[in-house]
């Protein structure tokens, strides 16, 4: 029998701390929960600055470019906005999110190599840090500040050899610290899509830290080969857009995948499509390491396009196809039981909905005949796949707040913020699609006339992102509101299929007390009595 | 409620370090892959020059008057490949419990560590070029840079190693295996840049 380690005693240590003593506990914790709350609470924080940001540079254009910020600020700004949204918010949300749950799912006491997740969120902590201050001092691609410069440029290296970490971290736990009996066609979806986005991450961000060693020697002391301060953004650009961002959103269509089948009340019949369409996600992989857009071109001969075709498809469609195996299959799932619709499923479902509209809208990019190439359009794809997947992110931390905080958090606050992000979200991504296809260029462009039709478009793109801000915010709050009313959750609130809803709510320290057999993907509901279980 | 799964025997993970070292190994082959892909690029992208003898058109990508120097660099690629061979033997020791060979090979494996460190020194100091001499330059000290800074992790790594074993704890042989998972990487990616850069210019 599985005994489980209450956690009474620990709460009572904690309560007794002075809040310095528990603020250097969370700082030098190992346990995995905590170091994945700091990644993700941190990332909240850059998805908030960066819809702020979007806010600032869309009143920017609408009042035709640089009424607000002087000089180059404006391109400074976007660069910004453009790291907090990849490097700042989705990233580290995604894997904050694997690193804090995979290892309670895949049956561990702990995640591998805990002191390298937690170097890995204050490597990420500081070289974001850094990218901020060089930015705010005259910094970053475009900035007046050479040393500046160099600093963000520094602050990218740092913060993707964080990520990195702790994905090697992640990684690791699925590989070798799964529960006995837990073979790799058992994994939990959101450890599977863990797995593959962290290998993913492995594989693309030292490409990110190889293009940042040329950059840094060159920018400091030749400015001959990469083209000084301007060029920093364009050489680092490939890090910040689609592809790149669909390795992180892998684990967004996992959330929806691991909550449909918990949302329908039955087991998953598709769980090899689930696992292979997670899989074709990750072939953004390729275009990222590549650092390179693969356009399909429809102006030579037939080979020629067919020979454009082929990479175009290989690097935009199988990403596409394998999101769409992953809803179509929660989609199944809903059918094989008894449907129960909450804002966990709401969210993870819309959230993989948008970033398959962003992942459309970027291949459409790609297609040369389609002329959208370098406007607006690729910024609106990149807002559509962050925020879709930030929003099956925040599902997520509805769906395990149990086993994160000890609380359930209130449906009826959360559901609300639901419509409120998604529209921020559309208005943002389509406002710049729009905007896109009325050859309006990406970032915030002296001399451009922003008149006319485009300014509506703005106005969208405004509003949209000042929406994503209250919804992060009032989901934000939700969550600290459920934590401070002290309502503690039942141990298992959705009737759960595997390891994790077997623990007490919150998880303790370690996880489990003693470890479980596995026999199937399903342990607890294995374990549940026969009437629980749907027919 | 608590519900009761059927329990097992506590185990120990499987293999951490030797994945987690397989992972980073990955990591670290794909920023050299990286740089090396860029190397190509910007050698591709030098305009035509007619070459030094006059019969050929070369690309104008490494400058006139710097010379490689061969021999150091060839050197360097040979003491990887000894590297190798020493991390090989130490797993060979440590699998057989000889403490004391695999502490002696562990010991060679980061002499050879600091011979390509001395190597790539070498290579710098001979060729006598500035880093802030131009886009080739600046591009050879950033790739050979990073190189080194690689080395001196695996040198870093050998030492952990070789203080386990001379400390008695041989009979863990999953971090000898994993140090020379992590030679065995380092050289095949090497090997494409002593390619690239030393080799194909």
């Amino acid at each position: 029998m599985t005994t489980i380690e209450t956690h009474a005693g620990a709460t009572a240590r904690a309560h007794g701390q002075s809040l310095v003593a528990r603020v250097g506990a969370w700082m030098v914790s190992s346990d995995h929960k905590k170091i994945g709350r700091l990644m993700v609470g941190e990332a909240m924080v850059a998805a908030v600055a960066s819809a702020v940001l979007g806010v600032l540079l869309g009143l920017e254009r609408m009042s035709n470019g640089y009424a607000i910020f002087p000089g180059d600020a404006a391109t400074q700004l976007s660069a910004l906005f453009r790291y907090l949204l990849v490097f700042g918010a989705l990233a580290p949300f995604m894997i904050g999110l694997a690193v804090a749950v995979v290892p309670m799912q895949v049956g561990s006491r702990a995640i591998s190599f805990p002191r390298l997740a937690q170097f890995g969120f204050w490597a990420w902590d500081l070289g974001s840090v850094l990218v901020i201050i060089s930015i705010v001092g005259n910094g970053g691609p475009g900035g007046g500040n050479p040393d500046l410069v160099d600093l963000y440029v520094l602050g990218v290296a740092l913060a993707a050899a964080g990520l990195a970490s702790a994905a090697v971290s992640v990684a690791t736990t699925v590989l070798t610290s799964r529960a006995p009996g837990m073979t790799t066609d058992m994994l939990p979806a959101l450890s599977w899509g863990g797995l593959v986005s962290s290998v993913a991450a492995v594989l693309s961000l030292p490409v990110v830290i190889g293009t940042v060693a040329y950059l840094y020697i060159d920018h400091t002391y030749s400015r001959s080969a990469f083209g000084g301060n301007m060029a920093v953004g364009e050489w680092l650009h490939f890090s910040l857009t689609q592809p790149m961002t669909y390795v992180f959103a892998v684990v967004a269509a996992a959330v929806l995948a691991d909550i449909a089948p918990v949302s329908a009340g039955a087991r998953h019949p598709l769980r090899g499509a689930v696992y292979a369409g997670l899989g074709l996600i990750s072939t953004g992989l390729l275009g990222a390491v590549t650092q390179s857009q693969h356009m399909v071109s429809t102006d030579g001969s037939a080979a020629d396009t067919v020979s454009s075709l082929l990479p175009y498809l290989l690097l935009n469609g199988l990403p596409v196809l394998g999101l769409l195996v992953v809803i179509g299959a929660s989609l199944f799932v809903l059918k094989q039981g008894s449907p129960k619709v909450g804002a966990a499923f709401a969210l993870s479902f819309l959230g993989a909905g948008m970033v398959l509209l962003g992942m459309l809208a970027s291949m459409l990019q790609n297609i040369e005949a389609a002329g959208v190439s370098g406007t607006a359009l690729e910024e609106g794809a990149t807002t559509l796949v962050v925020h879709g997947s930030l929003m099956a992110g925040i599902g997520a931390l509805v769906h395990w707040a149990p086993k994160l905080w000890g609380v359930v958090v209130s449906e009826a606050k959360v559901l609300p913020l639901v419509g409120a992000g998604l529209l921020g979200a559309i208005l943002a991504g389509a406002g710049n699609i729009i905007a896109g296809f009325s050859d309006q260029p990406g970032g915030a462009v002296d001399g451009f006339s922003y008149d006319g039709p485009r300014s509506l478009w703005n106005v969208a793109v405004v509003a949209g992102h000042a929406l994503s801000a209250l919804a992060l915010i009032g989901t934000a709050l939700a969550i600290v509101s459920a934590v401070r009313s002290g309502a503690s959750a039942p141990d298992d609130p959705w009737n759960g299929h595997t390891l994790e809803w077997s623990v007490p709510s919150p998880a303790p320290r370690d996880n489990f007390a003693s470890l479980a057999t596995v026999g199937s993907a399903e342990p607890v509901l294995d374990a549940k009595p026969r009437q629980e279980v749907p027919a | 409620m608590t519900l009761a799964l059927p329990s097992a025997a506590p185990r120990a993970p499987r293999r951490q370090v030797f994945v987690a070292t397989a992972l980073a190994s990955s990591g670290a082959a794909m920023l050299l892959v990286g740089m090396c892909a860029m190397w190509m690029k910007f050698r591709a992208a030098a305009p035509v020059r007619e070459s030094s003898d006059g019969f050929y058109m070369i690309k104008d990508w490494l400058p006139a008057d710097i010379a490689i120097p061969e021999v150091a660099a060839n050197t360097m690629f040979v003491t990887f490949m000894a590297a190798c061979l020493f991390a090989q033997w130490a797993v060979y020791s440590a699998h057989r419990r000889d403490s004391r060979h695999a502490s002696m090979a562990l010991g060679i494996t980061a002499l050879m560590g600091v011979a390509i460190i001395n190597a790539q020194v070498a290579v710098w100091s001979q060729m006598g070029i500035g880093v802030a001499d131009g886009a080739y330059q600046s591009m050879f000290y950033a790739i050979t840079g990073t190189v080194l800074v690689l080395v001196v992790a695996g040198l870093a790594f050998t030492a952990a190693t070789l203080f386990r074993t001379v400390g008695g704890r041989v009979d863990d042989t999953q971090v000898v295996s994993a140090h020379a998972l992590y030679w065995y990487v380092l050289t095949a990616a090497f090997t494409l840049v002593w390619f690239l850069v030393y080799v194909q210019k």
